[in-house]
């Protein structure tokens, strides 16, 4: 308890360096913790993305492509799927419910999805939950031109209920060519869900075909071709064509049997996946980069702690009238060594401590803008146990990194013995 | 027959430094108990070593060195180390202290390390605390002076807090290796005096090792280490 206490006192009376010690491993302790809670979150958001829908269909490509598209609106479909092939799935009998899924357009780079009002009440993220309305209404299937707003299209542009919407054609952040003749209405603006689904706008499917109508081979019409939006309402807005459509079905039991049956289908070239699997697989793919970063965290520890032993190996060599003095009243040489490692131990356990303030502060004061900028939600919660493993690592690793000044000042005082003249 | 029992007696102490010459070649030396003895050394005359084998840090090649009739050599280095902490007190040329820990706290060093000491010290004093503050008091070190850093006390104070804390306790050995030689000609006899007169309240034996000769006619017996070693009178030769 007294040798803490010297060991205490002769880091004070070296606090400069003590503390830019502290202040470094506390860094690295932030860094790791802030890592490993990050990629813990984003896990668990990333795998609640969507839920409670068994099957994704979509063209034949891949089935992360499929699942990047229809989910997190990253990338374009490579083909569309044909209306009837919709209608035909739709009435599978063991086919409970049918959204389709229409993609392609975009607002300031947020992606418009032309779906129908079903997608409102079969959508479900995270444990099973709903969309909810923060403001107004959803939109109609018979009202081509309203528009349901994801929360951070809301607010990040600041719109409100009653706001004009002109869509661009395209998924460009910039667009050339916009749907300038047949702008919508924002009726709905949808609570924040952590999904890409707050970086969305809701359209019917109705309204992306009359925003489509007119166009001819890719391009829109001009001149007298082109259609109003009052003449389109009057028109078969019925479209031909989708990009995606989710399934849910009557039986678990029969996801297997029917994405074989839709994947072997002669009618139109489809894939369907199962949404879980195929997060999995992405999720695979995103690990690599994920655990790279665990890695690097890692390693800026070992910096912390490889600074740590620098700052107590260099200190040796001007204290060693101290040990002198030490052994002189009686000290053992063991008696030294275990200053030494109890000064490791400080060091870190004052790094780890700060460092975990640190993050709790960190959490504190960027938990907002993360989740609004980048829908990412940190709680602040207690260490978990495997942080607190993680942190017990970081401490055992000090004091056997403690250990080898204490092994060399074990040896230094066996050598000096009492002579302090040095 | 106890009574009798010299405090340091060396025999055919043989010592050299790893693949070096002889450094020391002592025939015979004794210290009686009570007694103050001037050791003149100057540098280079084996000395620092002497008090090393003295301290029991290290172990001579052959002959014996008895301190309180227990032979250091039948002792382990941490029973030596222990051995140390409980009988003898260590007073250096300079910067004894460490400048970090109180005075107090620097006086009360040698009881962290021995129990007998701690055991001692109560018993006169009531608390280790009381012994360092009569101490100090007695070695003129007013009690505002008890709480503050060691590094910031002058060269003398510095000195005489080293003193208390080589006696607190009270060991049987004091050793002195050059205590005064920091300190000016007044300032010198006042320490000396000081510190025969806590010797002898203590009881305990002075080795006061020096190359200081207008020192030595303060002391009970003087001995020129020169002349005590043989290994540097054949040098001279």
């Amino acid at each position: 308890m007294h040798l803490l206490r010297i060991a205490l006192r002769s880091l004070n009376n070296r606090r400069f360096t003590a503390l830019l010690t502290i202040f470094a491993i506390a860094l690295s302790i932030t860094l790791l913790l802030a890592v490993e809670r990050v990629r813990t979150e984003t896990r668990a958001s990333f795998a609640s993305t969507i839920s409670s829908t068994d099957l994704i269909v979509g063209a034949r490509s891949g089935s992360v492509n499929l699942l990047l598209y229809s989910v997190f609106r990253i990338g374009n479909a490579t083909n569309n799927i044909r209306w009837s092939s919709f209608e035909h799935i739709a009435q599978h009998p063991q086919v409970k419910w049918a959204v389709p899924l229409s993609l392609g357009d975009s607002h300031h780079g947020y992606r418009v999805l032309g779906t129908s009002e079903d997608y409102f009440t079969h959508y479900q993220y995270g444990r099973k939950q709903h969309l909810k309305l923060r403001a107004g209404r959803i939109f109609s299937n018979q009202a081509p031109f309203e528009v349901v707003l994801g929360a951070e299209v809301a607010d990040a542009l600041n719109y409100q209920l009653g706001q004009e919407i002109v869509l661009a054609h395209g998924v460009a952040t910039i667009s050339l060519v916009k749907h300038d003749d047949k702008p919508f209405t924002a009726v709905g603006i949808l609570e924040r869900t952590g999904t890409p689904v707050d970086r969305t706008l809701h359209i019917a499917l109705a309204g992306m075909e009359a925003i489509h109508i007119d166009w001819q081979q890719g391009a829109p019409a001009y001149g007298n071709r082109k259609i109003s939006a009052e003449q389109a309402l009057q028109m078969d807005l019925q479209p031909k064509a989708i990009t995606a459509m989710l399934l849910g079905l009557n039986s678990k039991i029969a996801t297997f049997a029917l994405q074989r049956e839709i994947n072997q289908w002669r009618g139109e070239p489809l894939l369907a996946i199962l949404p879980g699997v195929a997060l999995q697989e992405l999720w695979s793919l995103m690990g690599t980069a994920e655990k790279a970063l665990f890695m690097v965290s890692l390693f800026v520890v070992l910096t912390g702690l490889i600074g740590m032993l620098t700052a107590i190996l260099t200190s040796l060599n001007e204290r060693r009238r101290e040990m002198a003095i030490l052994r002189s009243v009686g000290a053992r040489p063991w008696h030294i060594a275990s200053l030494l490692v109890l000064e490791a131990l400080t060091l870190a356990g004052a790094g780890i401590l700060l460092g975990v303030v640190l993050l709790y502060a960190g959490i504190a004061l960027a938990q907002a803008p993360l989740q609004s900028y980048y829908g990412l939600y940190l709680p602040l919660s207690a260490p978990t146990l495997y942080e607190w493993k993680l942190l017990a690592v970081v401490l055992l690793a000090a004091i056997l990194m403690g250990a080898i000044p204490a092994w060399r000042a074990y040896r230094q005082s066996l050598a000096d013995g009492l002579n302090i003249r040095l | 027959m106890t009574t009798s029992t010299p405090i340091i007696e060396l025999q055919n102490l043989r010592f050299a430094w790893p693949k070096q010459a002889t450094l020391l070649d002592i025939d015979t030396f004794r210290l009686e108990p009570g007694q103050s003895l001037f050791l003149k050394g100057p540098s280079g005359s084996g000395k620092t070593t002497l008090l090393g084998l003295l301290g029991g840090v290290q172990l001579a090649q052959s002959g014996s060195i008895h301190l309180l009739g227990q032979d250091l050599s039948q002792l382990s280095a941490s029973a030596r180390d222990r051995f140390r902490a409980d009988h003898s007190g260590f007073i250096f040329q300079q910067f004894n202290l460490l400048p970090f820990l109180s005075v107090l706290e620097n006086v009360l060093l040698p009881c962290q390390f021995s129990k007998r000491r701690t055991l001692r010290a109560i018993q006169r004093h009531g608390s280790i605390h009381a012994a360092a503050e009569t101490l100090l008091s007695h070695l003129g070190l007013a009690s505002e002076l008890h709480q503050q850093r060691a590094g910031e006390l002058s060269i003398g104070q510095q000195q005489r807090v080293a003193a208390a804390r080589a006696l607190i306790g009270q060991p049987k050995l004091v050793i002195a290796d050059e205590p005064t030689s920091a300190l000016d000609a007044d300032s010198r006899e006042v320490f000396l005096q000081l510190l025969f007169a806590e010797c002898q309240a203590a009881g305990a034996s002075l080795l006061f090792v020096s190359h200081d000769q207008s020192l030595a006619t303060l002391f009970d017996r003087s001995i020129d280490l020169t002349q005590l070693n043989r290994a540097t009178r054949k040098q001279e030769i």
